[in-house]
């Protein structure tokens, strides 16, 4: 449970992810999403609760429980300035990978988003989706048995969208990585996730696989499901100072 | 300890990759030197203070690192929604070694800012007079840049957005700048000009820069670096707690 002042934006919601499954974290805007994503990933305090990772208590023993996750932001977190190599080497001290583990897993990872032959150059000219890749490549160095993703391919090109899902499948699949995401991509939603929840005004309205969730609301598909589940009407939020620095930010980009 | 290299050298190589930045930041400096230094000159002389470019050399090297230092402390408010500190603070790592390193590097950057300055100043004509006294003030150099680059992390930890910078701009910076003897010597000044250099941490930096390099020091070179050592000390304390205290 999260209260900013007043506002309940995360009202008592409970739910548990299996090992090795991938699950999806859908719902409208301001329903309290990236709040929960914050609680589990130890940026944010809870007012109240429990949470748990990997078996360790997160509110209890953050370092502990950092080291089980990896997480790739809405928002950029890579450093422009530094070249694809400086990022993912930086990652790997600050997670206390040893050095030949890290240089070999380093270079495994490269090659799988297929950034390796840009490994030395500043990451300020990489284009949206290669930023993405070289995030999620990030996230993968010290082998994280969870993985939790915020909107990972929001605004990029299906193409780079496949690819991206493509290797945390892999990953999932290969590794047993579990895999938390949020999304509003619905399509993306049905075909990745094992079991997806839906969240609104801060609380879980709806649990299950695709196919359940679409029985439920006698719907065929999920985009209609969550229409059906959360209403159609828009959401309106006030821009806070976290939009204003993203427009700020977008309008560096482009120059 | 790796880890407190690493932040450390990332705000070197972030420093030295942006050579129009580093151009741009010395713009001011050199401007206030050559302006001022070459247009007070000759009155300065006459009113007996003896060559004002001597004078002034220390305070533009102040001033130098001053803004440098702040900046690069509040550059945190950009890095931790959209860049490395972000990631910084979900990682295993204590936010002690983070403000450690981010500290070193910031005041190291701001270090060799006043380095380029001080070069410059000996092109425009600044002659120390005992160079065996340069380490000691390269001592209060990196004494400044310190203390300033945790007063920015201090400010940049309770600030949500840029916003407040421009305010902080015109009514911290600028202040601290002109107010602290970096322009004009104290002798003969109203009180109240006084009384406010006193309370002005740049006052006793720059002070300590011209004792060690023109055996010019108003407050006593002893006095500048007790007081500017043991205010360090104290913003450091707060700066790490305010940061440590970061949410994102």
């Amino acid at each position: 449970m999260k209260k900013f002042g007043e506002f309940i934006a995360v009202n008592n919601i409970s739910f548990s992810v299996r090992k090795e499954e991938i699950f999806a974290f859908l719902g409208p805007n301001g329903a309290g999403k990236t709040t929960t994503i914050k609680m589990l990933t130890t940026l944010l305090h809870p007012t109240s609760g429990q949470v748990f990772l990997d078996g360790k208590d997160v509110i209890k023993n953050h370092y502990q429980a950092r080291s089980s996750f990896g997480i790739v932001f809405q928002d950029q977190s890579l450093d422009d300035e530094l070249t694809a190599w400086e990022n993912m080497e930086y990652h790997g001290i600050l997670y206390g990978v040893p050095k030949k583990s890290r240089r070999e897993r380093i270079e495994e990872l490269l090659k799988f988003v297929e950034l390796w032959d840009r490994k030395k150059h500043l990451v300020k000219n990489f284009s949206g989706g290669m930023k993405r890749r070289l995030e999620v490549a990030r996230g993968l160095i010290h082998h994280p048995k969870i993985l939790f993703l915020d909107e990972p391919t929001l605004g990029l090109d299906p193409q780079t969208r496949n690819h991206i899902w493509n290797y945390i499948k892999k990953m999932n699949h290969e590794e047993g990585t579990t895999v938390f995401f949020t999304t509003h991509y619905m399509e993306e939603a049905e075909k990745i996730a094992h079991r997806i929840a839906i969240i609104d005004h801060g609380k879980i309205i709806a649990e299950g696989s695709s196919t359940e969730l679409k029985q439920k609301t006698k719907t065929n598909s999920l985009e209609d499901a969550f229409l059906a589940l959360t209403g159609s009407k828009i959401r309106d939020e006030e821009a806070g100072a976290l939009d204003q620095m993203r427009n700020h930010f977008r309008m560096r980009r482009r120059r | 300890m790796n880890i407190i290299y690493i932040l450390w050298l990332r705000q070197i190589k972030r420093y030295l990759r942006s050579k129009s930045r580093i151009i741009g930041s010395l713009g001011q400096p050199l401007l206030l030197l050559l302006a001022l230094g070459f247009g007070f000159g000759p009155i300065y002389q006459k009113a007996g203070g003896g060559n004002y470019i001597q004078f002034l050399a220390p305070g533009i090297i102040g001033m130098g690192i001053l803004f440098t230092a702040v900046f690069s402390g509040i550059e945190i408010i950009w890095d931790r929604q959209f860049g490395f500190l972000k990631e910084t603070l979900v990682a295993p790592v204590s936010r002690m070694k983070i403000m450690i390193g981010r500290t070193l590097g910031g005041a190291t950057v701001a270090l060799i800012q006043g380095l380029i300055i001080f070069l410059i100043s000996l092109i425009a004509g600044f002659r120390p007079t005992h160079l065996i006294f340069l380490p000691l003030a390269l001592l209060f150099m990196f004494l400044i840049s310190l203390f300033f680059t945790g007063l920015g992390i201090a400010i940049a930890s309770l600030l949500k957005d840029m916003q407040g910078f421009q305010l902080i701009m015109n009514f911290l910076l600028m202040p601290l700048f002109f107010l602290s003897g970096a322009l004009f010597p104290f002798q003969g000044l109203p009180e109240a000009l006084v009384i406010i250099a006193r309370i002005d941490p740049l006052s006793y930096g720059i002070d300590g820069l011209r004792g060690t390099l023109l055996n010019l020091s108003h407050f006593g070179m002893l006095q500048d670096f007790l007081i500017l050592g043991i205010i360090t000390v104290i913003v450091l304390a707060i700066g790490s707690y305010l940061f440590s205290k970061i949410e994102v």
